[in-house]
């Protein structure tokens, strides 16, 4: 993929990719164009060159509304819940282009983050930021995708909390579901990955399993401070 | 005692069924002016000719349907022409949304661009309202015109002050909670209302989750204008119609909208209530309550009135200017449904 926001490219033949029931994790230091990536998968920035290839089709043309039909999910970095919604409504919005019965998935949410089950009705803008990022990793869960799309999860929130969340991520990516995610604690992120891209200046600058990354001198050095 | 209660009866019949009247209608236009804040992200300066073009219709219906002989009696006959009124309201509005503001949106202008787009159509509407109808009084009242007479009730009392309730401000009352039940219950549990909520809240989020934009835009212009029409009507019906008066009315629904927290459908109701209070108290002349409940032989010689009602709309911008300083967000914090 190459492409960026304006005439400039950010990334530069960068190519990421994940398979069924794993996890690939995107690394690299800032400004490298990880967030830049995840959006050009999803559609929302237009590409110069290059394709994305989802379950053998090509949907490099399709808008972000047509990939969610199609089973990706994305979990933006930011403002990623309805804050005057309560939680079963994000959740329910996250279903909304189900016609069938969602109870199965809304169970399947709150089995995988209790604690939403308890706060199901409470706004999504009143709970902490872990809380809030279980809402909306719970809420891209609800379309049923076969690959979810995380942008740093686990931003803002404290080391406890992003294990739990590493370990639901884990758990997620058991039930079948591809993950492809941007994350900002690389090495924790890499331990957990089947595979992982190190991405430089809109380059792939590394490429291989997670493991392989982490026993990697160089990629130690430069990203994972020593 | 007598006196506390022909204080309390004269302030009912002159203060507080006016206001509740007076401020189910500003509330409902406010509804109107939040839902197209919340959703469409503009303040909409061509509401208050939506209201108008909304009560032309259902006056121009009723004039057909008591020409054709149809009645409710005791009931206004515009209630049932109001229906005809939302139908061609809704298509009109439509038509603006696709030739005016749509072209707008997919270029994605900012929101001063939309407030002067709505200015221009405001205008048009406005002209085109007083086209066809004329810039004239209209009355279009018909069915019984009270509820209750003030005759009546000072018999069944023995009180020396009467209370009244004009049929126009009991069907104002009455319909402006339906309304409000019926959209509250819209935005919470249905489908399509949680997604326009959703929509308002986040709309990239709302994007991501599949809601389609466009259906989104299409509800709301067709509340907003079953909103306005209903407004408008019963405005007319209560006062009388005429065309400049509903540009007059902007600045009051506004200050509702902004006082209660624009794009925040409870505070506009509030707000609606605030200002239509707040200008009735301030332009209220107390003589007669003080008369009542200061002891005997006690001589007033002023009206005891703070404000001319000319300055009625004076207590409006005031309250605006007031909140804006103190509270830009309004009482309670707008920008999402």
């Amino acid at each position: 993929m190459t492409g960026g926001y304006g005439a400039a490219d950010i990334l530069h033949d960068c190519t990421i990719g994940v398979e069924k029931g794993q996890i690939a994790v995107v690394v690299g230091p800032n400004g490298a164009g990880k967030s830049t990536a995840m959006k050009a998968v999803f559609g929302m920035l237009p590409l110069r060159s290059g394709q994305v290839i989802f379950n053998g089709e090509d949907v490099t043309q399709l808008k972000p509304e047509d990939r969610v039909l199609r089973g990706m999910s994305f979990v933006p970095q930011n403002q990623n819940v309805f804050t005057s919604m309560s939680v079963e409504e994000n959740l329910e919005m996250g279903a909304f282009i189900r016609t069938d019965d969602i109870t199965d998935s809304l169970n399947q949410v709150y089995d995988l983050f209790p604690v939403l089950k308890e706060k199901r009705k409470q706004p999504a803008g009143q709970l902490s930021g872990g809380q809030r990022q279980q809402v909306a990793v719970g809420r891209a869960l609800m379309t049923q995708p076969k690959v979810l799309m995380l942008d740093e999860p686990t931003a803002g929130v404290s080391p406890i909390v992003m294990d739990e969340l590493f370990d639901r991520i884990i758990e997620i990516a058991r039930m079948g579901v591809a993950i492809l995610m941007v994350e900002q604690n690389a090495k924790q992120a890499l331990e957990i990955a089947d595979k992982g891209f190190v991405l430089v200046q809109g380059h792939n600058k590394f490429t291989n399993s997670g493991k392989a990354l982490l026993a990697n001198q160089e990629v130690r050095r430069a990203f994972l401070g020593g | 005692m007598t006196d506390l209660l022909n204080a309390i009866v004269l302030l009912s019949n002159f203060l507080i069924i006016p206001g509740l009247s007076y401020g189910s209608q500003l509330a409902l236009g406010a509804l109107g002016v939040t839902l197209v804040y919340g959703v469409l992200r503009f303040s909409n300066f061509g509401h208050g000719e939506t209201m108008s073009f909304g009560a032309m219709v259902t006056i121009l219906t009723t004039w057909g349907l008591q020409s054709i002989g149809v009645s409710i009696h005791p009931l206004p006959t515009a209630l049932i022409a109001i229906p005809v009124g939302i139908i061609v309201t809704i298509f009109f509005t439509l038509l603006i949304d696709q030739t005016v503001y749509k072209y707008h949106r997919t270029r994605k202008a900012n929101p001063v661009t939309f407030l002067i787009v709505s200015i221009g159509v405001m205008f048009f509407m406005g002209g085109l309202i007083r086209f066809i109808i004329g810039p004239g009084d209209q009355i279009f009242f018909d069915g019984t015109r009270f509820i209750l007479k003030a005759k009546e009730f000072k018999e069944l009392t023995g009180l020396d002050e009467g209370l009244s309730l004009k049929m126009t401000q009991g069907v104002t009352i009455i319909t402006a909670i339906i309304i409000v039940a019926g959209l509250f219950w819209f935005l919470n549990h249905t489908r399509t209302g949680k997604s326009m909520r959703a929509y308002s809240d986040n709309e990239n989020l709302a994007l991501l989750s599949g809601i389609n934009p466009r259906k989104v835009v299409l509800v709301t212009w067709i509340l907003v204008a079953t909103l306005a029409t209903i407004a408008g009507t019963l405005y007319g019906l209560d006062k009388s119609f005429k065309p400049f008066v509903y540009m007059q009315l902007l600045l009051p629904i506004f200050a509702s909208a902004i006082v209660g927290g624009v794009g925040n459908p409870v505070g506009a109701i509030v707000g609606g209530y605030v200002i239509a209070f707040s200008e009735l108290i301030m332009t209220f002349a107390y003589k007669k309550v003080v008369l009542y409940l200061a002891p005997e032989g006690t001589t007033v010689d002023s009206l005891i009135q703070l404000l001319g009602t000319n300055y009625k709309i004076a207590v409006s911008f005031i309250i605006l200017v007031i909140v804006l300083i103190i509270r830009p967000t309004g009482i309670f914090q707008g920008k999402t449904l």
